[in-house]
């Protein structure tokens, strides 16, 4: 088993043993359509890539990770703790990146946005002054700090939206198809923030480049995992797959 | 006011939101209650010399606010000089410029997120028949941001209609707009629950990095 290096904020953090993510006989349906049948695995890696087919389940997985989605049947633990009970603590573990950064930013400016997850965390206002500046240095934001959101281009976006998790400081992460609206530019530098975060990931993708030296990669079909494996096994297999 | 903040270290940026906003409230209620000419025209003085000087603001900061209602203004003394007199036609055109200098000063001056923590303060009272102040400044700051996404969508929608031959899109527009916005809004929800926002302490504290 491989761990990341931990963000400072969760070593201070009351522990909870880090057991991974666990899913237990998973199924999630939306109306009488059904989505994911019969999922059950443990994720213990460092990095764990999601792929397949549109429709296949990937998204619903995804936020089955952190209590967005809740199991229609089944149990979703994050290191123990049931998602169904215990969602606020397991999304203060794992963050979540959604496809359109649009969407998941809610704040007119930059910093403004920056630290509307930490506020709700309750963090004091100077620690969230200094992670904001942190972020804004690491990322190339610090000249955009009271630009308006919108006005940012699609890579600056994506890069805000990732930016807006790491200041909240979860140990886990997971990206849903960071890299879709992005030009090939910004999808590889949203790909080399990827990689250089200390946090666990779980990356759902169609740009399979993007797997590159995952630990693990989940292949879902028609709401199953159809492969589960290392990417220099799963990944062909799914190429092979798709025609 | 969601592109208008201009950030400085003058003295105006440094008074408290709140304050600017009493000034603010203040001075329309004094204007209004004044039809003094020398009056007014010198509030507009004042205000302009307190954004461009105190508050060290260029002239287009100002211009950006008061550009697009120009127009009104004159239609508002053509009004006044045809119905009344060209001296309460002045009065008039005068109080609301000073006005709007005042508010793009405020604006210019102040973060969204300072003015919407005066918003939750003054709606704290109503916390006693269930209302959630920091759901209200949460709104607010939500809808300054989703504005020009909002368009942006729509410009996107008109486009589309007009590649496909739409000669006029009037109507057409609200049906995929809104069918875009909603489901915009899905996902919008999802965000909030994934960035704490049912965490929120049930005083909001807001953080200086946005204040």
């Amino acid at each position: 088993m491989r761990w990341g290096r931990r963000p400072a904020a969760l070593e201070e953090a009351p522990s909870v043993e880090r057991t991974g993510i666990e899913l237990r006989d998973v199924v999630h349906s939306y109306g009488d359509r059904t989505v994911l049948t019969g999922v059950s695995l443990t994720l213990t890696e460092r990095r764990v890539g999601v792929i397949g087919a549109n429709g296949s389940g990937k998204s619903t997985f995804a936020r089955l990770l952190n209590g967005l989605v809740l199991p229609t049947e089944g149990t979703v633990l994050v290191d123990g703790l049931d998602t169904a009970t215990r969602a606020r603590e397991v999304r203060r573990r794992v963050g979540f990146v959604f496809q359109d950064p649009d969407a998941q930013i809610v704040h007119p400016t930059v910093a403004e946005d920056l630290a509307f997850g930490p506020t709700n965390q309750g963090v004091p206002a100077d620690e969230i002054e200094r992670r904001v500046a942190d972020v804004l240095d690491r990322y190339g934001l610090a000249g955009h700090r009271d630009h308006p959101a919108h006005l940012l281009s699609g890579g600056q976006k994506q890069l805000l939206a990732i930016a807006g998790v790491l200041v909240m400081r979860p140990e886990r992460i997971v990206f849903d198809e960071p890299t879709t609206l992005l030009d090939l530019a910004n999808a590889r530098r949203v790909a080399r923030v990827i990689e250089e975060l200390p946090q666990d990931v779980v990356v759902v993708s169609h740009h399979l480049e993007l797997l590159d030296g995952f630990d693990r990669v989940l292949v879902f079909e028609d709401g199953r995992v159809a492969a589960d494996g290392p990417p220099a096994e799963t990944v062909p297999w799914y190429t092979a797959r798709m025609g | 006011m969601q592109s208008l903040y201009r950030p400085g270290n003058s003295l105006v940026h440094r008074v408290p939101a709140g304050l600017k906003l009493a000034l603010l409230a203040a001075l329309g209620v004094g204007l209004f209650l004044t039809g003094s000419l020398p009056v007014v025209a010198g509030a507009v003085v004042l205000v302009v010399a307190v954004g461009l000087l105190a508050a060290r603001l260029p002239w287009s900061a100002l211009l950006v606010q008061v550009r697009p209602v120009l127009i009104w203004l004159a239609v508002l003394l053509a009004f006044h000089v045809l119905v009344t007199d060209p001296r309460t036609g002045a009065v008039a055109v005068l109080r609301l410029l000073a006005l709007l200098v005042a508010a793009a000063v405020v604006t210019a001056t102040t973060r969204v997120t300072a003015l919407v923590a005066v918003v939750e303060r003054l709606a704290s009272p109503l916390r006693v028949v269930g209302v959630r102040p920091a759901r209200i400044g949460l709104v607010i700051a939500m809808t300054l941001r989703f504005i020009p996404l909002v368009a942006d969508r729509a410009a996107r929608v008109r486009e589309a209609q007009a590649a496909r031959g739409a000669s006029r899109v009037g109507l057409g527009i609200v049906v995929p707009l809104l069918v875009q916005v909603l489901r915009m809004a899905a996902t919008v929800g999802e965000a909030l629950d994934a960035r704490g926002a049912d965490d929120a302490p049930a005083r909001r504290r807001l953080a200086r990095a946005a204040s």
